[in-house]
């Protein structure tokens, strides 16, 4: 049997683990989730074999397709269903497997008492059947599948407990912002098109040459709308922090490990049409800047211990985003800081969710505490998720971060001063709130005792609440077996796979047939960059040890000042989108509605209305009296008459 | 002589509405029987049809032609291309749906009402409108396509100002008022339509000397046929207009809300999932093969007007209290798109647009017969008297979100291969429609999701908590066209087929080629 | 004598005939004037008929006179059914034409 035919395997299963699970009913409620993860386990080692033979091959001969069928052929217009694995998809699909198998069995026991889990999984299953979909389609229209795909399961999943009105907001509002997004990518394709005759990848790279710079750089900056959309980088970012209302294997998954990172697969991916549009790169570069400190300062504002680590997700793909714009010198390392990221990250958030599930679902961290007593396992391996993302030296962290730093630098001019600064001062912003985090949530004294923990925002939440009972105070505890393996798994990613990765230049050799490397010329030399990132970690770690470690935690949130106050509110982006947005659109349908009935309306029934008036004089006329009818009639004959003469007469 | 597989096709609706009528009063059930049996035979026959029909074969076939007033040249002349093919095989796939959601609709009401529900009419009427509207499909004689496309008024006036939802807010009096309002508004729209294109038709006689619109199209091909400008514009917009009012196109559209609001949902569905698509399939067959020049000419406006019906009917979706309206004004968004596609001029436009009035009519199907579902239970049209639905009927809110994903354009499901076709088509062309008209999929998704958010979601209102979830019978209804909803979007290859050398010969009669790709254009 | 007397005389015989239809109420003298119109026409044919010289005209008036007699048939019998129900001959009464 052929690999390739493997190729269409990695997709069917997850996806037909959704078919059965969401048509199956209630009769399959007992053996659902061992269904999903079954399926996506399945997947995981179709990935693997997948794996194992391309590294049989040689590095060039290393990208397998796989046609299907011809999906829509209108005259030149052809889209295939056609699979492409080739080192960076291959990537790809080990995390998006690999991770995502670990969180559905962490989820088996978070879901546990939630009557809706077989969905839950049909939905995880969903999910990783439009994510594989997304980083193995050969051309432009077919990752669109996948990447609405993506975002129909982020929409089931965030408004998973619908019967909160807050999470069906947010699911709608994730959904919205990401559509916005994909408008940008509908504009690119069709821009492809117009330019290139085709979107498959593989024409579209070779013909880059061919069109005109501005074309590229419109196409490029189209792409790069879409990627902000999809991984919540500014002005699109607002949705991440509200998508925390999903559950938190979800989080964990869709809104760190996984989904958030496909915008900055599509800038790799699409990184011949990039290279041949330096704007469109600077802009890319500025995005992913802005977004890293954007993200890093909403984190440090947070009170609730999901949205804390929402913000640090946005800044840490603000890092990959930023680090894949500046082209070659450092797609591999966005890409490796990606892998990187999808272990640690996805381990804090299971950690978060453990602590939560010990917590009666407790997100507030003022409302934490001193757990390390009574979590060991989540501590250490929260604790080394913590480690690995302020990159402490020789964890993944320290590897990849540092990599992107040296290549803002490289950058060169007084770009790279500003992009390379931007994310030195980044790294040390993320050391601060990290630190925030562990020391509000596993040390110092124990606030959640002598106080009922049902926070105003989540209202019987989770179901797990329900099943604690009402005003209890919480008895912390470290969850069950099935949900620490997969912790630990990741931890051990957080702590190796960077060094892994980074020693020989494995992941570097491994990708660069694919997205081609560079090494730029640096104004500092590596040694310099890695003293300083140092410096900025300790800088970061030692406030965030004098406010939060020194000094009492207040159980309530202190005003704080103006910068403090505006990062709770994500910056006042969200004020920004109901004035201007929903209020503005809402006068705007609003007064549409109005005119639509008064003036459209309006001009086709006044005329009926005339035509009606006029037809009411008429009617006058037909009085029924014969005589008058005769005396009409002699008066029209007599007008004949007249008017032969007159034009006799002429 | 073979066998007039077209005319069977129109004629066994139009004598099963007969029979159908002419089943006595008492025999209520065995009335529903017969309309759904005549409904699945003539989706066999469709079925024929289309498998008969050779997409590499002449333009028009499966044709018939016989003398009928043949003192003004009128004849009664069948024949299929791909387009019309494809749309009869939607208008027979429907009907059944149609009947079977309606099952109920024209029941009698319960004690203590006395008016009357004539359930033989209401499934006699709906085959009658099925048999002309498969007719005007049909048609190859300009006379001939006139008269059906006039007729299937009456019926769907007798639809729509006669049976209503069952509840109504202010009582059946009022109910009955707007009924009516909605009715004459419907028929007055489409008669003043129809009274110019009927101008039209006879000024192209007066020109052509007869009504065979396969003879005026070759001569106007060939240049045997002359037409001045100026006349060749007038005929082009008296055919149009009385299009632009059925489709509806911005801004001849107000009759639509009013019309799906106070129809049931199975009239709504018919009303803009089968004869409206006449109007739309007119457009192709009418102006673009009969007034080539003037169709060019006008083209600039219509793509305006169309892009604003997209933007306008979407806003206006976002702003209703009304489900039914709601989805009436998604639908007038939709015909934008229908309308874009085929004045764009492109192959990738006008296949999307045959595809689109397909896949338009199915997914509107879905979101409205399981609106229609919905409504029938709790008894108010009022989006704000919903709430939590998904809680209390999963699988009522499943189909309905389905139905919602659809009308959204979800890739995976039908629709987006059409809309998307339609933007790429249009966008080859006129960029910056293409972009205005790519902000419609933003909204699209925000009336669909409002809809769902307020419908289903939230905590479980009182008056929805005993809400039975669909029974066997709606089940039966949406299932099929869920199926063919993603099936489509999967694989459109055997709609796009069959439909593709249909629209090459349209774009040919136009004079129009696709615009070549920039990058190969500069070498 | 000249003729062209005899059409004045048939134009104002035919314009008291139609004046008494538009000004009278009474049935039965519209009736009568119907017929002095009528009447009038036939004098009209005669002379014309003398005035050409051939009998085209005299042939016309005997068509006139017939149709006169067949409508005096159906008129009056209207007039006397419509008097039996109403009890009246005004023509006024009878404005059922109306919508």
């Amino acid at each position: 049997m052929n690999a390739e035919n493997l190729i269409a395997l990695l997709i069917a299963a997850p996806l037909l683990g959704a078919a059965v699970l969401l048509l199956g009913g209630r009769r399959l409620d007992g053996v659902g989730h061992w269904i999903g993860t079954l399926l996506s386990t399945a997947s995981f080692v179709f990935g693997v074999i997948l794996f194992a033979d391309l590294l049989g091959r040689n590095a060039e001969h290393r990208t397998l397709t796989q046609h299907l069928w011809t999906w829509i052929s209108v005259g030149s217009f052809q889209a295939d269903v056609t699979f492409r694995l080739d080192q960076l998809s291959m990537t790809f699909v080990l995390l998006i497997t690999g991770v995502g198998s670990l969180i559905h069995v962490y989820s088996i026991g978070y879901m546990e008492h939630d009557e809706r889990r077989r969905r839950f999984f049909g939905y995880l299953n969903l999910f990783l059947a439009a994510m594989l979909l997304l980083v193995l389609a050969d051309n432009y229209l077919l990752l669109y599948v996948g990447w609405e795909g993506v975002g129909l399961a982020s929409y089931l999943l965030i408004g998973f407990w619908q019967h909160k009105p807050s999470a069906a907001t947010a699911a709608k509002k994730a959904f919205l912002v990401n559509r916005v997004g994909d408008m940008g990518l509908s504009i690119a394709i069709m821009l492809m098109f117009t330019t290139f005759g085709t979107f498959a990848f593989g024409p579209v790279f070779s013909h880059v040459g061919d069109a005109s710079e501005g074309k590229l750089t419109a196409i490029g900056l189209m792409l790069l709308l879409a990627a902000c959309g999809k991984s919540a980088q500014v002005p699109l970012q607002s949705w991440l922090g509200d998508a925390m209302e999903g559950p938190t294997p979800v989080s964990a998954l869709i809104h760190a490990a996984t989904m958030v990172t496909a915008g900055v697969y599509l800038i790799v991916r699409s990184g011949d049409v990039f290279n041949a549009a330096p704007d469109a790169q600077l802009v890319v570069t500025v995005v992913g800047a802005v977004t890293l400190l954007f993200g890093a300062i909403v984190g440090c504002a947070k009170d609730d211990i999901k949205k804390a680590l929402a913000g640090s997700t946005m800044s840490q793909i603000g890092y990959m985003v930023l680090a894949a714009g500046l082209g070659p010198i450092g797609y591999v390392f966005a890409i490796m800081h990606l892998v990187t990221h999808g272990f640690f990250k996805a381990g804090l958030f299971l950690g978060a969710g453990s602590v939560m599930h010990g917590m009666n679902d407790e997100v507030d961290m003022r409302k934490y505490g001193g757990l390390r007593k009574y979590m060991p396992v989540t501590f250490i391996t929260f604790g080394l998720g913590y480690l690995a993302i302020i990159g402490f030296p020789g964890l993944s962290g320290f590897f990849s971060k540092d990599k992107i730093i040296e290549a803002a630098f490289a950058k060169g001019g007084t770009e790279g001063w500003i992009l390379g600064a931007c994310a030195l001062l980044g790294a040390a912003i993320t050391a601060f709130y990290m630190t925030r985090v562990m020391l509000m949530t596993f040390f110092g004294e124990e606030r959640w005792r002598n106080q009922p923990t049902r926070s105003p925002q989540a209202p019987s939440a989770e179901p797990a609440a329900e099943h604690h009972g009402e005003h209890a105070e919480p008895h912390p505890h470290e969850s069950p077996k099935v949900m620490t393996i997969p912790m630990i798994v990741l931890a051990v990613g957080s702590v190796f796979g960077g060094a892994f990765f980074s020693i020989g230049d494995r992941f570097l050799h491994w990708l660069e047939p694919v997205t081609g490397h560079s090494e730029g010329d640096s104004p500092l030399s590596a040694a310099t960059v890695t003293g300083a990132t140092m410096v900025c970690l300790v800088i970061g770690v030692g406030i965030a040890y004098v406010q939060y470690g020194r000094r009492p935690v207040p159980a309530v949130a202190p005003r704080g000042s103006l910068l403090t106050r505006a990062a709770r509110r994500d910056l006042l982006q969200d004020d920004f989108n109901h004035v201007v947005l929903v209020r503005g659109g809402e006068h705007l349908t609003r007064s549409l509605v109005y005119v639509d009935h008064t003036l459209v309306d309006g001009v086709v029934n006044g005329t009926a209305a005339g035509f009606g008036g006029l037809s009411g004089r008429l009617r006058k006329l037909q009085n029924g009296y014969a005589r008058s009818y005769a005396v009409s009639m002699f008066g029209g004959a007599a007008l004949l008459v007249a008017a032969t003469l007159l034009m006799r007469a002429v | 002589m073979s066998f007039p597989l077209l005319t069977a096709t129109a004629a066994l609706p139009a004598v099963g509405a007969i029979a159908t009528a002419a089943v006595p009063a008492a025999r209520r059930t065995a009335a529903k029987w017969l309309a759904l049996v005549v409904s699945l035979a003539t989706l066999v026959l469709a079925v024929v049809v289309l498998v008969r029909f050779d997409p590499d074969g002449a333009r028009y076939q499966l044709t018939e032609s016989h003398p009928w007033i043949a003192d003004f040249g009128v004849r009664y002349d069948l024949g299929v291309d791909g387009i019309a093919a494809v749309l009869i095989a939607l208008t027979a796939l429907l009907i059944p749906f149609i009947v079977l959601a309606g099952w109920h609709d024209a029941d009698p009401l319960e004690t203590g009402s006395k008016r009357w529900r004539p359930t033989q009419g209401f499934f006699a009427l709906i085959l009658a409108v099925e048999a002309m509207v498969i007719i005007s499909f049909e048609s190859t004689d300009v006379f001939l396509f006139y008269i059906f496309f006039e007729a299937m008024l009456i019926p769907m006036y007798f639809l729509i100002g006669g049976f209503g939802d069952r509840a109504h807010e202010h009582g059946e009096e009022a109910a009955s008022t707007q009924r009516s309002y909605a009715a004459v508004k419907f028929l007055l729209y489409n008669l003043v339509g129809g009274l110019i294109m009927l101008a039209a038709v006879i000024g192209l006689y007066v020109v052509a000397g007869n009504f065979s619109l396969t003879e005026i199209a070759q001569a106007r091909a060939n240049g045997s046929l002359h037409m001045a400008t100026s006349t060749e514009r007038w005929l082009f917009l008296g055919f149009f207009f009385a299009f632009a009012v059925k489709a509806p196109l911005w801004p001849l559209h107000t009759w639509l809300p009013n019309a799906m609001q106070e129809s049931t949902a199975p009239v709504a569905v018919l009303i803009t999932a089968v004869v409206d698509k006449v109007g739309t399939f007119a457009m192709l067959r009418y102006c673009l093969q009969l007034f080539p020049e003037a169709s060019k000419w006008a083209t600039p406006v219509i793509l305006v007007l169309a892009v604003i019906g997209i933007i306008y009917g979407a806003l206006l979706a976002v702003g209703q209290r009304d489900i039914k309206r709601l989805v009436a004004y998604a639908s007038i968004s939709h015909f934008g798109f229908i309308i874009l596609g085929i004045f764009a001029m492109t192959s990738q436009g006008q296949s999307g647009a045959t595809l689109y009035m397909v896949n338009h009519g199915i997914s509107t199907a879905a979101l409205m017969l399981v609106a229609g579902f919905l409504i029938s239970r709790r008894g108010s049209r009022l989006i704000a008297d919903y709430g939590g639905v998904q809680k209390v009927a999963p699988v009522l809110a499943g189909t309905f979100l389905i139905g919602g994903l659809a009308t959204l354009s979800l890739p995976g499901l039908a629709p987006f291969v059409s809309e998307f076709l339609v933007l790429v088509g249009t966008f080859t062309r006129y960029p910056a429609i293409g972009i205005v008209a790519t902000f419609g999929i933003v909204l699209a998704a925000l009336y669909t999701l409002v809809l769902y958010q307020r419908t289903m979601t939230g905590p479980v209102k009182p008056e929805v908590s005993a809400m039975p979830d669909l029974r066997a019978r709606e089940l039966v209804v949406v299932a099929p066209l869920i199926v063919l909803l993603i099936f489509l979007g999967v694989y459109p290859k055997p709609v796009t087929d069959i439909v593709n050398p249909a629209v090459k010969q349209t774009m040919s009669d136009v004079h129009k080629t696709d615009p070549k790709p920039e990058a190969e254009a500069a070498k | 004598m000249n003729p062209v007397y005899y059409l004045y005389l048939a134009a104002l015989l035919f314009t008291i005939g139609a004046t008494g239809v538009l000004i009278r109420r009474n049935a039965i003298v519209v009736f009568m004037c119907i017929e002095l119109m009528l009447n009038a026409c036939n004098l009209a044919f005669v002379v014309f008929s003398r005035m050409h010289g051939n009998l085209d005209g005299q042939i016309i008036a005997f068509f006139t006179m017939v149709v006169a007699a067949a409508e005096v048939v159906v008129g009056l019998a209207i007039i006397v059914s419509l008097f039996r129900t109403r009890h009246s001959a005004s023509v006024d009464d009878a404005s059922l034409m109306k919508l």
